[in-house]
């Protein structure tokens, strides 16, 4: 249990990281990391994975599709003017011309999918292998996701009319 | 300079910093030759440092309680040796067998006592009364002064009435109730669709004071604490994501009178 803790208790503050980035309610995304760090806490001496990395932002990224769908299921819609104020406690920063409020907003409009590779390959730092293999996915799938996310992420920064309505995201899109 | 030509995968993994010396050097000659590619690539590496301003401020705050990985271990290990004990207890009772095992069979059942204990009985209750059409409650809402006077010579401690209208649910009434602990007060409220909850209190011997915990037996979910040697449970036939702010509601409520 003690290679647990040290190798497990310096992930939280990237893994709250994560799942605020997944989902956007900063409640919501904590009980995720608590569901997911019981799992670990369970599993642990039965996990085959070498890289406790990877097998640990696994089990997060599968609690948070598993809950994004249920949402979606619901009918629950979280539209832009609920992201900002909440999330952000302190006010948006203006970078670039854009400020963090819009940032947040266009990376939620993003399928999950695509917004998943995103934040593991650029706020998390995971190799392009390390992202197949959280999400159980081919390599050429990353990269094919990365792609289209970052050039769909452009298209709302610059032009925030001109792609999807907001909600859109929730529907998953094969 | 090789001859392999630049593919997209090389161009996100110089924005990513994730190529070698030698392959980085080829694609910055290559986006030197074509302004637009360079544009694009530009504006993706301006977004990774945009989406890591956003995110990174999450791991500055303070971990919650709820998240401190060493409370998380340490109660898996006390499931983990009561699990033991109860085993251990099994096996006693095996081998004791006859008129003496009887005498064990304490340690088998669930804790009889404390909260756990509370919330059976209020989940008792509720399978009782709620379902009551005729007279669910002794003493309705408008006797609400004779109903804590007859709680408070039963309990030997005077009860809060918590309001919960902010939360949607009237007060019906109540009354009082017979738990393995002694007299308890039983008051019920519903709602306009006509769902009824359940709220029990009564004084605590064990668990003076407990945080609250939810717990579920059958349909009917609910929350219970102790504080300052009272025991509440709030109880329903909804999900308990549902009664939690009823029961933080009370809990303030019960908070301030004291």
């Amino acid at each position: 249990m003690d290679d647990l803790l040290s190798q497990v208790e310096p992930m939280i503050p990237a893994l709250r990281r994560y799942a605020r980035g997944l989902i956007h309610d900063a409640v919501a995304a904590d009980d995720l990391v608590q569901d997911c760090l019981e799992r670990v806490i369970s599993h642990w001496h039965r996990r085959r994975n070498d890289d406790a990395r990877t097998w640990v932002f696994a089990i997060l990224h599968n609690l948070a599709v598993n809950r994004l769908r249920q949402a979606s299921r619901r009918g629950e819609h979280v539209t832009i003017d609920d992201i900002g104020e909440s999330f952000i406690a302190h006010k948006p920063t203006q970078e670039d011309g854009l400020t963090k409020a819009d940032v947040m907003a266009a990376i939620q409009r993003l399928p999950e999918e695509q917004r998943s590779v995103l934040l593991l390959v650029s706020v998390e730092d995971l190799s392009y292998a390390q992202v197949a293999e959280v999400l159980a996915i081919p390599i050429g799938t990353v990269m094919s996701r990365l792609s289209r996310g970052r050039e769909r992420l452009r298209q709302i920064l610059e032009d925030p009319a001109s792609v999807a309505r907001p909600g859109s995201h929730l529907r998953r899109v094969k | 300079m090789t001859d392999r030509p630049i593919t997209e995968d090389d161009l996100h993994a110089y924005v990513d910093g994730r190529l070698d010396d030698a392959r980085s050097a080829e694609v910055s000659i290559y986006l030197e030759r074509h302004p637009d590619v360079a544009n694009r690539f530009a504006s993706y590496s301006a977004q990774r440092t945009a989406l890591r301003s956003v995110f990174d401020p999450v791991t500055e705050e303070p971990i919650p309680v709820s998240l401190n990985l060493n409370h998380m271990i340490a109660a898996k290990r006390q499931n983990r040796v009561s699990a033991l004990r109860l085993a251990a207890a099994a096996i006693v009772l095996l081998f004791a067998g006859g008129s003496g095992g009887w005498y064990m069979h304490g340690m088998m059942t669930p804790p009889t006592e404390g909260v756990v204990a509370l919330a059976r009985e209020a989940s008792d209750s509720f399978a009782t009364y709620a379902a009551d059409r005729i007279r669910p409650v002794e003493l309705r809402a408008e006797n609400m002064v004779e109903l804590v006077d007859w709680a408070t010579e039963r309990m030997g401690q005077k009860p809060v009435l918590p309001d919960l209208s902010k939360s949607g649910y009237r007060l019906m009434g109540g009354r009082v109730v017979s738990t393995p602990h002694g007299a308890g007060l039983m008051l019920m409220y519903d709602n306009d669709h006509g769902t009824r909850l359940v709220m029990l209190t009564r004084p605590m011997a064990v668990d003076q004071t407990r945080t609250m915990t939810p717990h579920s037996q059958g349909k009917v979910d609910g929350w219970s604490w102790a504080s300052n040697g009272m025991g509440y449970s709030l109880v329903g036939s909804l999900p308990s994501e549902a009664l939690h702010p009823v029961a933080n509601e009370i809990r303030k409520q019960v908070l301030g009178e004291a």
